[in-house]
């Protein structure tokens, strides 16, 4: 599924959206008007599938604000997406590197943010 | 050419009562001191920024403030590699005609000029404003995400990585200005709080306030005669999200850079001074360079090789991690200790031989890097 303007969850929808350079087909996650890798400007939105596998976390004490550390201890993962992409999310408490995910969403402190578990399927 | 001609810094920790200004103003006035000049020598400022005191036109403030009236004058910000990139700038500045004399410094009251809060929110925001500052993200977080990977995929331990900041602190203790002087364990720092795991309180480098600074010359003003011979930067990404790597960054091509411009080998270092924001970013830093086999860094640190009387003398004030960390001026203390120890004058931390140096400071989560190869003559 491709568009020009796909919402995601920096916008409340429950959503992870991608970008793809239709001429050299590398995948990123950061939205921009055209490809960082080889320049072109045909570049196309997408929904990312929400499957991934855990890169990298950190279980966060030390919350930089008030607001966040309600919430504290938070895990942080880096997830690389099935499709390519590397994402930062939240993720249950119990992910380890290597494991396999499936993007939920959650609310922290009033938004939405991307929440990973375990994909047992 | 160009000379280190003169050097300055206040002592880093608390200093109640000292805005931006006045620790720039306390640093430049002990480096031109050291460089026997006066403010009138001075044809050229660069400055950096401060937290405290964030100002679109800094330079010209110091001017004012100050009493300077260069011909050139502008801030730089590259995060923590902002000294070295302030140094290098210095460096072609003078090679180019452009100034003769160019003063360098920074300073921020960044401990007692803002509360805890603001300043982890404030240097949070390294991170990206919409993918990653809302995750509740700090700059303690992206480091400890890149130490997860890289303990994962080196082999190191947590107690490995605390014998880094053993090391820093047994190097601050022999430092009068250090604001961390009580020796400690890696028991003590495996003891201490979590701040993100698997990074603990005392593998993080604490907030300061302090100033440093530096004048660098076309030519000797005094006795010193430090040269820099190698400058070099590598650039690669900004947030740890985009970066195409979590073991290996643009430290290796940036220190390779100004490795050829100086005509010298790594093995050709005497002395080393290397950014040390976390213990992780020492660590990796040791090993991309090549200064410690990948894995080895804690444990060459345990076994002394980085120790004043060691192999290779790493830090010998304290580093950020117990020395202290006020921004900009972070790593610049780094480079004034490099300078003690190259002419000499570091008294009970004095290393045998300092008379070839690396230096290497990073910004942002190891996403901007500059290297400094200097030689004394």
């Amino acid at each position: 599924m491709t568009g020009s303007s796909l919402q995601d969850w920096t916008t409340g929808e429950q959503k992870l959206v991608y970008q793809r350079c239709a001429s050299c087909q590398s995948t990123w996650y950061f939205r921009r008007a055209f490809c960082p890798h080889c320049g072109a400007s045909d570049v196309l939105d997408a929904h990312a599938s929400g499957k991934g596998q855990v890169h990298a976390l950190t279980l966060v004490t030390r919350a930089p604000t008030e607001e966040m550390r309600a919430h504290a201890p938070y895990l942080i993962v880096l997830v690389d997406s099935d499709e390519g992409f590397r994402l930062m999310a939240h993720g249950e408490p119990s992910l380890a590197i290597g494991s396999r995910v499936r993007c939920g969403f959650r609310t922290l402190a009033g938004k939405l943010i991307p929440y990973f578990e375990k994909d047992h399927a | 050419m160009s000379w280190i001609a003169g050097v300055g810094m206040t002592s880093y920790g608390k200093l109640p009562g000292r805005n931006t200004l006045d620790l720039m103003s306390d640093a430049a006035s002990a480096a031109l001191h050291d460089a026997e000049l006066e403010r009138k020598d001075v044809d050229g400022l660069i400055c950096g920024y401060s937290t405290t005191f964030p100002h679109l036109m800094l330079s010209t403030s110091f001017v004012e403030h100050y009493g300077l009236r260069p011909s050139y004058a502008h801030s730089v910000q590259v995060g923590g590699a902002t000294g070295f990139a302030m140094v290098m700038l210095a460096h072609y500045l003078v090679e180019a005609g452009a100034a003769r004399n160019v003063l360098v410094v920074a300073g921020e009251n960044r401990l007692t000029g803002q509360s805890r809060d603001d300043a982890v929110r404030t240097l949070a925001q390294v991170g990206h404003p919409v993918y990653e500052v809302p995750l509740g993200a700090t700059i303690p977080s992206y480091y400890a995400l890149v130490a997860s990977r890289y303990m994962h995929e080196h082999g190191v331990s947590e107690e490995e990585l605390a014998e880094l900041a053993v090391l820093m602190r047994r190097h601050a203790s022999a430092h009068p200005g250090a604001q961390f002087r009580e020796p400690i364990s890696v028991q003590d720092v495996m003891a201490s709080k979590s701040i993100a795991a698997p990074l603990k309180l005392l593998d993080c480098c604490p907030v300061s306030d302090g100033g440093a600074a530096f004048v660098v010359t076309r030519d000797p003003t005094n006795a010193f005669r430090v040269r820099i011979i190698g400058v070099g930067q590598a650039h690669t990404h900004q947030h740890i999200s985009a970066a195409e790597s979590l073991t290996q960054f643009g430290a290796k091509a940036s220190v390779e850079r100004a490795q050829e411009m100086a005509g010298v080998e790594l093995a050709d270092a005497r002395y080393v001074a290397i950014y040390d924001s976390f213990t992780i970013t020492l660590t990796i830093l040791l090993e991309e360079i090549g200064l410690a086999p990948r894995g080895q860094a804690g444990v060459r640190a345990r076994e002394g090789y980085f120790n004043r009387d060691g192999a290779l003398p790493l830090n010998t004030h304290g580093g950020l991690l117990s020395y202290g960390h006020c921004g900009c001026g972070g790593a610049m203390a780094h480079l004034v200790e490099t300078h003690q120890q190259m002419t000499r004058r570091a008294g009970t931390r004095q290393v045998k031989d300092a008379s070839l140096a690396l230096l290497h400071g990073d910004g942002g989560v190891l996403s901007s890097h500059v290297s400094l190869v200097l030689e004394a003559k």
